[in-house]
């Protein structure tokens, strides 16, 4: 199906547009003798194919499938707290989906809200941030170095499996400020996953294409730079992606406890005052920016892995 | 970096390029070397006992079957190896490691894949600390010779095998080495492109007249590529004969029905025989 759509998108827009793109060259005098045949792929550059390609290039089917089942999932839900479903898993508290949608659409505007989740998403930005930096850069000496492996390797192997609810007291303890212990809590979920990841990828780098920058004059730096990095970045994209998604679920935890704003807050606010709606709505958008947050960083991740992609 | 020293990248290539290299540029002399791996009661002896001396200019085959350690020695000439014992020379000074004095052209994909082919080629000048205008004029000209200039903006993985061989080839030579070292780099490419391959690195080595050292296990090759052809035994490895391949210049394909050519190849074929029968024997024959 999707196919068909996509011939089809393209044949309409090959009709008309090489006899756009023509007529142009024609007028404006630019002798196509000289720079050889006409490109034929010069329409692809027009923004009409563009628009058209990139429409035709959604995945249609997949969407489809996906809304289709969202509704089901919707439907349910709301079938199963309007019928108070109570068969070992009890819906009888859980508010309805009508419920919560309302409720969501009264937080959009307020400010308070914008407040919580413009602080959540501040503390992620910073969080994020540090960790990116010291992960992949402690990831790249671990994976180049022996003697900073074993070094290391330990403290990652002990902290790494701590959850990040554990770290509460002692971050609070050991940090200045509440905002200072919630950005560690959340810097210590994402920093793993790309530690290990960018380890992961700096041991794949071929052999070979160390020698070969070696014996075309790179040195240790130049091997570094032009090899090891590039050759690991696929792996370290996917820890940031995972780092993103990890980092969502510490901050939680710290804003849950030790918070006054942010998303986490706002969800165990509601808990307290007995609001279950509100919790939904704190979950669902807590959901939404994780999921939005991820596909962000693969967004930016995407080009340095061009090669990669062409490769297959 | 020696850009004083360097009046530019163009004018060498033009005065290289011109005529076979007049400079004794590239002379090779391996002094007694042995090269083992490991140690104790594990310790191996890949090289024993080696000495070899190569003229500048001169395109040598070594020949040997799998497993004779010719790409070890191949190896220790580019610095990736230290020989356990003797010493290996190139113009006069001791190998310490890799440079870019000695280009080094593998079996396969060894060509960066996240770098276009110009990018792959301007490689070696770029760390050199040319100016960008210098490495594009250099990746150019070695891109026209081997005949990609169209695909100068492809990506590696988009380019057929023996394409990026000539890259690779291309990419040894951007940073005008005095010994171009080779290790199978046919190896893996079909018979019709190997063929071409080898016509094709002839006309190059014509114009740069750089040293070459050639690693293979096919006869027909060896005797086709070079001056001299060196058969290695098997393990341990050590040359045991040295025949020179007295065909003229420039050659092509026919020559390998020639009667000069097919003597040698029955010579050569026979030492090979001989040692690969002891190779295939000696590793319980799998």
């Amino acid at each position: 199906m999707r196919a068909a759509y996509l011939d089809k998108a393209e044949s309409n827009v090959d009709g008309s547009d090489v006899a756009g793109s023509m007529g142009k060259q024609k007028a404006l005098g630019v002798g196509s003798i000289a720079d050889g045949p006409l490109d034929p792929m010069a329409h692809r550059n027009s923004v009409l194919y563009k628009l058209a390609h990139l429409f035709g290039q959604l995945p249609i089917r997949a969407i489809a499938v996906g809304a289709i089942s969202v509704t089901i999932g919707l439907f349910l839900w709301h079938w199963a707290t309007l019928y108070k479903f109570n068969y070992f898993v009890n819906f009888e508290h859980v508010p309805a989906p009508l419920l919560v949608g309302d409720a969501f659409s009264r937080h959009f505007f307020d400010p308070a809200f914008h407040t919580h989740v413009l602080v959540s998403l501040r503390r992620i930005f910073f969080a994020y941030s540090i960790a990116v930096v010291l992960g992949i850069v402690i990831g790249l000496i671990v994976g180049r170095s022996r003697t900073a492996r074993s070094a290391i390797l330990p403290y990652i192997e002990i902290i790494r499996p701590i959850p990040a609810v554990a770290w509460i007291p002692l971050a609070i303890l050991m940090w200045p400020t509440e905002e200072a212990s919630i950005i560690y809590i959340t810097l210590l979920g994402a920093l793993f996953p790309i530690i290990l990841n960018t380890v992961h990828g700096v041991e794949q780098t071929p052999e070979v294409l160390v020698r070969a920058a070696q014996s075309l004059g790179a040195n240790r730096a130049q091997v570094f730079w032009h090899v090891v990095l590039p050759a690991a970045m696929p792996s370290i994209a996917a820890g940031l992606a995972i780092g993103m998604g990890i980092s969502w679920f510490s901050l939680l935890a710290g804003e849950i406890i030790s918070g006054q704003f942010g998303i986490g807050y706002f969800t165990w606010h509601a808990y307290s005052m007995i609001n279950y709606t509100d919790i939904v709505v704190g979950m669902l958008v807590i959901g939404a920016l994780g999921s939005l947050s991820t596909y962000l960083v693969r967004l930016i991740t995407r080009p340095m892995l061009r090669w990669n992609r062409k490769l297959r | 970096m020696n850009l004083g020293g360097v009046v530019s990248m163009e004018k060498k290539a033009g005065r290289r390029l011109g005529e076979k290299q007049s400079t004794s540029k590239g002379q090779i002399s391996i002094d007694n070397v042995s090269i083992s791996f490991g140690s104790g009661l594990t310790k191996k002896l890949a090289i024993t006992e080696t000495t070899l001396n190569i003229t500048p200019g001169e395109f040598v085959c070594i020949l040997g079957p799998s497993g004779c350690g010719k790409s070890t020695l191949l190896n220790a000439v580019a610095g990736y190896v230290s020989p356990s014992s003797g010493k290996i020379l190139v113009d006069g000074k001791p190998v310490k490691g890799p440079s870019p004095e000695r280009g080094m052209v593998f079996q396969q994909y060894s060509l960066f894949p996240w770098k276009t082919v110009h990018d792959n080629i301007a490689f070696g000048p770029r760390i050199a600390g040319y100016s960008s205008t210098e490495c594009k004029s250099i990746a150019n000209t070695l891109l026209s010779m081997i005949g990609l200039s169209n695909s100068a903006k492809c990506l590696p993985g988009e380019l057929s095998g023996g394409m990026q061989q000539r890259v690779g080839i291309a990419r040894a030579l951007a940073n005008y080495p005095s010994v171009l070292l080779m290790d199978e780099p046919f190896g893996a490419l079909d018979a019709q492109t190997r063929l071409m391959m080898q016509e094709s690195l002839l006309n190059i080595w014509s114009e740069f007249g750089t040293t070459v050292l050639f690693i293979t296990h096919d006869v027909d090759e060896a005797i086709f590529l070079a001056d001299r052809v060196l058969v290695m035994s098997a393990s341990p490895g050590s040359i045991i004969s040295d025949f020179r391949v007295g065909l003229e210049r420039p050659r092509n394909p026919e020559i390998s029905t020639s009667e000069e050519f097919i003597e040698l190849k029955k010579q050569c074929l026979s030492q090979i025989r001989s040692e690969s029968l002891k190779a295939f024997e000696g590793s319980g024959g799998h």
